[in-house]
């Protein structure tokens, strides 16, 4: 199983594209660990992730259908 | 004033909406709506809400029309350019609609101006463009109880949502608690912007100011929504209250005052900025290090100085290596080299530590 990961914005820089994928985990510890792991400049990034839709505030479980948003914060106009 | 059967045909497609009416547009008569920057997202808005109707719009911006401003400022054209830009609006708003009152402040955002202005309007349109002032003007609304209206865009994405509807709504803290230092994120100079999409996200902010107005439909309240110009994805996400985020607020107006934000986003710190002449002089010297910290791919390319690329992005982790007398940070506008230049300086204390103000386009600038 694997988890789809739509990253926003400058993000992109670092991963290279907008949709990642990774083998699935329970966790968004667990998953932020090995994004970082990945990709070591998310280390430094700064975001909010979303889990379903909903922007998350410490660790939360994921399940294996999760939709999972990385979302940085942008100040253009 | 014109004639009542003019105001009549002037708004008659929207009165004809059963959800708007005549009521609607009464409500939107008597409003007060307060925008602050008259850019990329601040003229979409500003048109449509003096076409339909807004009864008093203030706007807010010290800056003058520049070229580079064109392909997405859509109320300026090339005639306009170094003219101030509340004026130009102010004109070309009037020459839409001539009911409404417009009122303009040439002047830089600040906290007493955030708390003097804040309070005549009813709800305030967010079109700035750097994250100081951003805020600021989050906090000031939140202390104030005034509905903000957010929007921010970047290269092909933007979001909006609607901050401090009421007592118990989201705020931007609530989503981002802190400012990113400056030069953790781009800016549009930095980053680009399609013109288009600021069209598309201050006409979405306009959107949000009308139906608050008048009651209509619902409101992006307690959510984020974001969009992406090339793909036409949109996601609407679920924003909530977090007590703890809420201790980085000032708790009061006398507190919000004294709150320096651009301080706080890591504006004015102390390193040693230098132009381009200076960095000619520098070139000669030996054991010179030019570092540039744009990330990968950016243009220009630099071809005036030898140099290496450490991108911004995974800086931190490489300070440790750098080895020379002379250390030179470029990037694109001068912003992000700064930090670099900031960074390394908590660090070591032996090296001459520069950024080269302006950055790349700086450079270019010159040269011509």
């Amino acid at each position: 199983m694997e988890l789809q990961i739509t990253i926003f914005g400058q993000l992109t820089d670092i991963t290279g594209t907008n949709l990642i994928r990774v083998p699935a985990v329970s966790t968004t510890d667990e998953l932020l660990a090995a994004l970082k792991q990945q990709y070591p400049a998310l280390g430094t990034a700064k975001f909010v992730v979303a889990v379903d839709k909903k922007i998350i505030q410490g660790n939360t479980e994921l399940a294996a259908n999760s939709s999972i948003a990385l979302l940085p914060p942008f100040s253009g106009g | 004033m014109q004639q009542r059967g003019t105001i009549q045909e002037r708004y008659h497609r929207q009165v004809l909406l059963k959800e708007f009416g005549e009521q609607g547009q009464q409500r939107l008569a008597e409003a007060k709506v307060l925008v602050l920057g008259a850019g990329g997202l601040g003229c979409p808005a500003l048109l449509y809400l003096a076409a339909a109707g807004v009864g008093t719009l203030g706007i807010v911006d010290f800056d003058t029309v520049s070229m580079s401003n064109l392909h997405r400022q859509v109320l300026f054209g090339t005639e306009d350019i170094g003219q101030l830009k509340v004026l130009v609006a102010e004109q070309k708003l009037k020459a839409i609609n001539a009911d409404i009152n417009i009122l303009t402040y040439p002047a830089k955002l600040d906290t007493a101006l955030c708390l003097e202005l804040f309070d005549s309007y009813d709800i305030i349109l967010d079109g700035t463009d750097n994250f100081a002032t951003r805020y600021m003007v989050n906090d000031a609304c939140v202390l104030l109880q005034k509905p903000l209206v957010y929007g921010a865009v970047s290269r092909f994405e933007g979001q909006v949502a609607v901050f401090a509807a009421d007592r118990n709504a989201v705020n931007y803290r609530d989503l981002f608690p802190q400012p990113p230092v400056e030069g953790e994120v781009l800016n549009c100079a930095e980053a680009g912007v399609l013109g288009v999409l600021p069209g598309i996200i201050g006409s979405m902010q306009a959107n949000e100011v009308i139906k608050w107005i008048t009651g209509m439909g619902e409101l992006l309240k307690n959510q984020l929504y974001t969009y992406h110009a090339l793909y036409n994805q949109h996601m609407t996400v679920e924003l909530s209250v977090v007590e703890e985020n809420r201790k980085w607020m000032p708790k009061n107006e006398q507190e919000f005052l004294s709150t320096n934000y651009e301080w706080l986003c890591g504006i004015g710190v102390d390193a040693k900025e230098i132009d381009s002449k200076q960095l000619e002089a520098l070139i000669a010297q030996e054991k010179l290090l030019v570092i540039d910290v744009r990330e990968e791919g950016q243009l220009p390319e630099i071809s005036f100085v030898e140099h290496v690329k450490m991108p911004l992005s995974g800086l931190k982790e490489q300070l440790h290596t750098i080895d020379a007398d002379t250390v030179v940070f470029i990037c694109q506008s001068g912003k992000r080299s700064l930090q670099a230049a900031n960074w390394l300086a908590e660090i070591n204390t032996r090296i001459n530590i520069y950024s080269l103000k302006g950055g790349v386009l700086n450079w270019k600038t010159y040269k011509q």
